[in-house]
């Protein structure tokens, strides 16, 4: 029997949550005054969270290293958000929404915690309008939706290419409120360098101002960590320059158990990287695949020529081209998951077929697109439908005011013109399924300690669908965990404040104190990104897309290496007491270098391959999926969930065993 | 609670007040034109119109008073303003392209208006004064016909005339931004209409300058 | 390319600051300016000298924490760009490129090219939300159909990322465009009317208290936004405020 206890409540999955709701402890209004909570991170799933329990009474304080809760990564999140409204009449239903969840994540995630996520998403649109989202609209004056990857209804709910932005500014407006009425205190450009334990409960953090450098003490009766993914172990990542895995970590240090820590979305639609200085990727919104056509040529000779730049894309005739998702997925063709939509880029370049100065690049082509949209608008119009000029002009209007900015973007970046020229993209780290483990009521292994949005592990198994990673952040913030949490808190009416002179608390500020101190007076050689970057290389290079033994053994001593010698040898200018990124950095990179290893470990233990997490061991060897990814259910039907014992290579997994009792485990196949 | 300061002190409402004493003037001055431009067409209609204006009393103590009013507001305030806004800055930008994003006019209302302000002096000291120290100091008798003379006199001189036209030109600067930026104030802007009010605000600013340069240039070379 | 910096350093709110000229060289066209910004970065590491300290965060042009005055310009001599989406492309070579800080007395310098924005929080604390509980129990999203031009108009308003080119823009340094278009975005909207009058009233008082100048319509912030938020906002807040102060 595992230690791990999800507490699942009983119960047909239907009725789960509403009898769990119906069971809770409550707090009374005047005890909810008493209470004091802290959320770090003020993402869609932190802000939601500190706006709704503020709302109910707690006091909250809350945490964000930006200069304001609105600009949290959330921001940036493109295409949608799905909710099971059956708006479309389509066969929508809050069934076939948990049933594409799990499927969509490889049958590797908690059937209850996603039941509950597909049963509070129609919520959220509710939610969300009702706080002045614009989400699109058709001309009747209600909601639009489109569709995303992998699933057979129409459920995204969209803001152009800026839902994310939207949806966070809904969660800001009402925190906003909540600031106005002094219920969230709110520390911007504070980050959270530990979580502190009385009692074997979480009872504060220790945070250091990034403006002063001063090291302060936080207590409350309940700690919530919303503060994001870890992608950025990579170095090169669509996440934030400032996104990172320390308060995470922390936790992890304090008795926290690390989830899963190897399942890595890997986004296939990026724009590639174009030289050494690169320090962020950006991310073309997976919506452009419903138009566009990936392909690369058909001759590696071909392909050369284009490296080169002896030939153009646009010159190589069509029986050239290989239009390789097409050719593999006849089925699915452009639209297949994102994963094996990834690994399929992959492997076209490494057999020598990619088409940019670094080989490192595939093509996704709007030319057929344009062709097809002009041909219909002409014949709408009643216009010539031979005049090719004509067409060409007439279906790039239509590709504008389908995908304007994502073109703008692109072309800003990279300077070519994506009208004329096919786009150049390649994968790139995007989203970490894994994270902080935690039972149904979003607790983690530390009393008191939750965990939300993409900090925790729970609901995208080891691979996630489209526009499904802010319905998690904002059903987990808005209307999951201000139950779950009441419940626990209802035994703390009578605690009273929790002081912070405590020896505890003097522990964890001494721990904290003394790293900053190593760093200032190390006086090492290199930079903090010498060390990031090295990193990077290797999870890229070995846990990056595709996984075998051999590499994973390499990564976890290469890591290993890497980490002392960042010890020894790193260099963080300036001082700790005032504004200082190099530190900030620093201690963000050392946590970096501690969850690599545990993630290339986790990756290592896992020799199946399902969802992001691809092991080269592990394909299908014959019959029509020969080659495909194969999943082992008999052996690996479980969540790796990981304690802290010092080293990363001393941490011990303990295994939740996932039972699926709504949904037959089958293989995926998108032939 | 904000509404107390309302409509007096806030920011909007100075930017409202600013916009309709602007609206205000620019109604006076079309009408000063209006008058102005009979001298050009027959003197009898110049004499008895500025007569009117001249010794009716509802002009003379309600709507003059107003007058003066408009215009020491609107350059007080603009000053207030644009010290106000002057002190939301105070270490400057070591290089600063407003170039780049907006027109000169629209940066330097304030030296149009100074210039503005200094020629009305000159404009006052011409007609204003000598008509208020002949009307109601050496209380002379009413003459129907002396107004068209007092203006060739002032237009013989070809240094005032320059001014006068120099005048103009920064008077057609103040307008082309001052024109489209008080119904802007008052929030007079819609997609549909703007475009409009913006041509009809350029021929303004244009039209109504040029006016009064062509009489001032009119009456002086008649005086040759 | 090789580029001559003049790059604003301050050591922290008090101290007085000063421009401070770098060479730099071997700057790829392909690099955002951020990116070379990190390039000069790691060489006054590795000199033994601090880094400049500037804003950034997403590199995509959408969290608005980057900021920069750039040549004279918010945001640099590009259109609808925020500095990370700048990219080297856009210079010349042995060009002299001036890097300031955002400048406003509502935006002090916090260190070097870091400015404290969070002004803009306090306005948006004073009434930028709608006053609905995140209950769950509101209505059916469909309940309330918007016409789709005045959503549309909602939704263009909302994109403003909140980085303040408009305020370091403005010869008067002033937030009317930012807060017009949170104003607006709910005042286009029916779930945002009910209590449009007290949002407008409290927001422009709290702009004023933070001491931002008046705007004088020159309309250099609609031409600086990256995000081409419309003067047209300014102008309907200025209706909604006039409205507003009739009746409260």
């Amino acid at each position: 029997m595992s230690i791990l206890d999800s507490k699942i409540p009983n119960g047909p999955i239907a009725d789960k949550w509403t009898n769990y709701k119906n069971k809770i402890n409550l707090v009374n209004p005047a005890n909810k005054r008493l209470i004091d909570v802290i959320v770090v991170g003020t993402g869609l799933a932190g802000g939601s969270a500190a706006a709704t329990l503020a709302e109910l009474g707690y006091n909250v304080k809350a945490f964000c290293f930006q200069d304001s809760p609105r600009r949290a990564h959330s921001i940036a999140a493109q295409g949608g958000i799905n909710a099971a409204k059956n708006y479309q009449g389509d066969g929508d239903s809050t069934h076939r929404l948990f049933y594409d969840t799990v499927k969509g994540g490889d049958y590797r995630s908690r059937e209850a915690n996603v039941y509950r996520l597909a049963e509070v998403s129609a919520n959220i649109i509710d939610q969300c309008v009702a706080q002045g989202v614009p989400f699109a609209r058709d001309y009747g004056g209600l909601l639009d939706n489109r569709s995303f990857g992998g699933v057979l209804v129409s459920r995204t709910f969209y803001a152009k290419g800026q839902t994310g932005q939207q949806l966070l500014l809904g969660a800001y407006s009402a925190m906003n409120r909540q600031i106005g009425r002094g219920k969230i205190k709110m520390y911007n450009r504070h980050e959270m360098l530990d979580v502190v334990k009385v009692g074997g409960k979480a009872r504060g953090i220790i945070a250091r101002n990034l403006v002063t450098g001063e090291i302060e003490r936080h207590s409350a009766h309940a700690v919530v960590l919303a503060t994001g993914g870890y992608g950025n172990v990579f170095f090169l990542s669509t996440n934030a320059m400032g996104s990172n895995v320390t308060a995470a970590w922390k936790a992890h240090k304090r008795g926290a158990f690390f989830a899963n820590p190897c399942y890595t979305q890997i986004h296939p639609t990026c724009i590639p990287v174009s030289g050494d200085h690169q320090s962020k990727l950006t991310l073309m919104s997976e919506s452009l695949r419903n138009d566009g056509r990936i392909w690369v040529p058909k001759k590696q000779e071909d392909a050369e020529a284009i490296r080169t730049g002896k030939m153009k894309p646009t010159q190589l005739a069509e029986e050239d081209r290989d239009y390789y998702l097409e050719r593999r997925y006849p089925a699915f063709g452009n639209l297949v998951p994102r994963d094996v939509a990834s690994r399929a880029a992959k492997e076209r370049c490494d057999a020598g077929f990619g088409v940019n100065k670094t080989g490192e690049a595939v093509y996704l082509d709007f030319a057929s697109a344009i062709q097809r949209y002009g041909k219909e608008q002409a014949h709408v119009k009643g216009l010539d439908e031979n005049d090719k000029n004509l067409i060409i002009e007439l279906g790039r209007d239509v590709v504008k005011t389908k995908y304007g900015n994502l073109f703008q973007m692109y072309e800003k970046i990279v300077d070519e013109n994506p009208y004329e020229t096919p786009m150049m993209i390649y994968p790139a780290v995007h989203y970490t399924m894994g994270g902080i483990w935690v039972d149904y009521n979003l607790m983690t292994t530390v009393e008191g300690l939750y965990a939300i949005g993409e900090a925790n592990f729970s609901d995208h198994g080891a691979n996630r669908l489209g526009a499904s990673a802010l319905m998690q952040g904002l059903a987990d913030g808005y209307f999951v965990l201000p139950y779950t949490i009441g419940d626990y808190l209802s035994q703390d009416i009578r605690t009273g404040a929790i002081p912070t002179d405590s020896p505890e608390f003097e522990e964890a500020e001494k721990t904290v104190r003394d790293q900053i101190e190593f760093f200032i007076n190390n006086n090492g050689t290199k930079t903090v990104d010498h060390f990031h970057k090295r990193l990077g290389k290797v999870m890229w290079n070995k846990v990056g897309m595709s996984r075998n033994e051999k590499g994973l053994s390499e990564a976890i001593k290469e890591i290993k290496e890497i980490r002392e010698e960042f010890w020894k040898d790193v260099r963080v200018p300036g001082t700790a007491d005032g504004f200082n990124s190099e530190l900030a950095k620093a201690g963000r990179v050392a946590d970096f270098l501690e969850l690599g290893e545990l993630f290339a470990k986790d990756a290592l233990e896992r020799s199946e391959s399902c969802g992001g997490h691809f092991r080269e061991e592990s394909v299908e060897l014959d019959g029509e999926q020969k080659g495909e990814a194969k999943r082992d259910d008999e052996n690996f039907t479980y969540v790796a969930a990981w304690e802290y014992k010092g080293e990363p290579s001393d941490a011990v997994v303990h295994k939740e065993k996932l039972v699926y009792e709504n949904i037959e485990l089958k293989q995926r196949s998108y032939k | 609670m904000a509404s107390k300061k309302g409509l007096i002190r806030s920011s909007i409402a100075r930017k409202l007040a600013m916009a309709l004493s602007a609206l205000f003037l620019l109604f006076f001055l079309l009408q000063h034109l209006v008058i102005n431009f009979t001298s050009v067409l027959s003197e009898d209609v110049f004499n008895s119109w500025s007569h009117f204006m001249g010794t009716n009393p509802i002009v003379q103590v309600a709507l003059q008073p107003v007058l003066l009013f408009g215009i020491l507001f609107h350059f007080i305030m603009g000053f207030i303003l644009e010290l106000q806004n002057n002190r939301a800055r105070s270490v400057k930008y070591a290089m600063n392209k407003g170039g780049e994003n907006s027109s000169w006019v629209s940066r330097n209302m304030l030296w149009s208006g100074l210039f503005i302000l200094a020629f009305m002096g000159v404009h006052f000291a011409d007609f204003w004064i000598p008509e208020l120290v002949h009307k109601y100091v050496e209380v002379n008798p009413e003459d129907p016909t002396r107004y068209y003379h007092e203006l060739q006199e002032i237009f013989h001189n070809p240094v005032k005339v320059g001014l006068y036209c120099l005048a103009f030109v920064f008077l057609a600067l103040h307008l082309r931004h001052g024109f489209q930026s008080s119904l802007q104030s008052v929030g007079a802007r819609n997609p549909k209409f703007t475009p409009g009010i913006k041509k009809l605000g350029l021929i303004y600013s244009i039209m109504v300058p040029v006016g009064f340069i062509f009489i001032a240039l009119f009456h002086y070379l008649n005086s040759l | 390319m090789n580029l001559t910096l003049k790059i604003w350093r301050q050591k922290n709110a008090k101290d007085k600051g000063k421009m401070v000229e770098y060479p730099i060289s071997g700057i790829d066209g392909d690099m955002s300016f951020l990116e070379m910004l990190d390039v000069l970065n790691e060489e006054l590491i590795e000199k033994g000298d601090e880094p400049v300290a500037f804003d950034h965060d997403c590199r995509e042009g959408i969290c608005g924490m980057c900021s920069l005055y750039i040549n004279g310009e918010a945001h640099g001599p590009d259109r609808l760009v925020t500095t990370c989406q700048l990219h080297m492309r856009k210079f010349k070579d042995g060009e002299t490129i001036y890097i300031e800080p955002f400048r406003a007395n509502a935006f002090p310098v916090v260190k070097d090219l870091v400015v404290d924005r969070s002004s803009f929080d306090r306005i948006q604390h004073a009434g930028g939300y709608i006053s609905v509980n995140t209950s769950g129990n509101t209505q059916d999203a469909n309940s309330i159909p918007i016409e789709k031009e005045k959503a549309d108009a909602a939704f263009n308003a909302a994109a403003c990322i909140g980085c303040g080119a408009c305020v370091a823009t403005c010869k008067n340094s002033s937030a009317m465009l930012f807060v017009s278009a949170k104003v607006s975005q709910y005042a286009l909207l029916p779930q945002g009317e009910v209590e449009a009058k007290d949002r407008v009233l409290n927001m422009v008082h709290q702009m004023d208290l933070e001491g931002f100048g008046n705007c004088t319509n020159t309309g250099a912030c609609e031409v600086e936004c990256p995000k081409g938020i419309s003067l047209e906002n300014i102008a309907r807040m200025n209706r909604e405020y006039i409205k507003a102060s009739m009746s409260k």
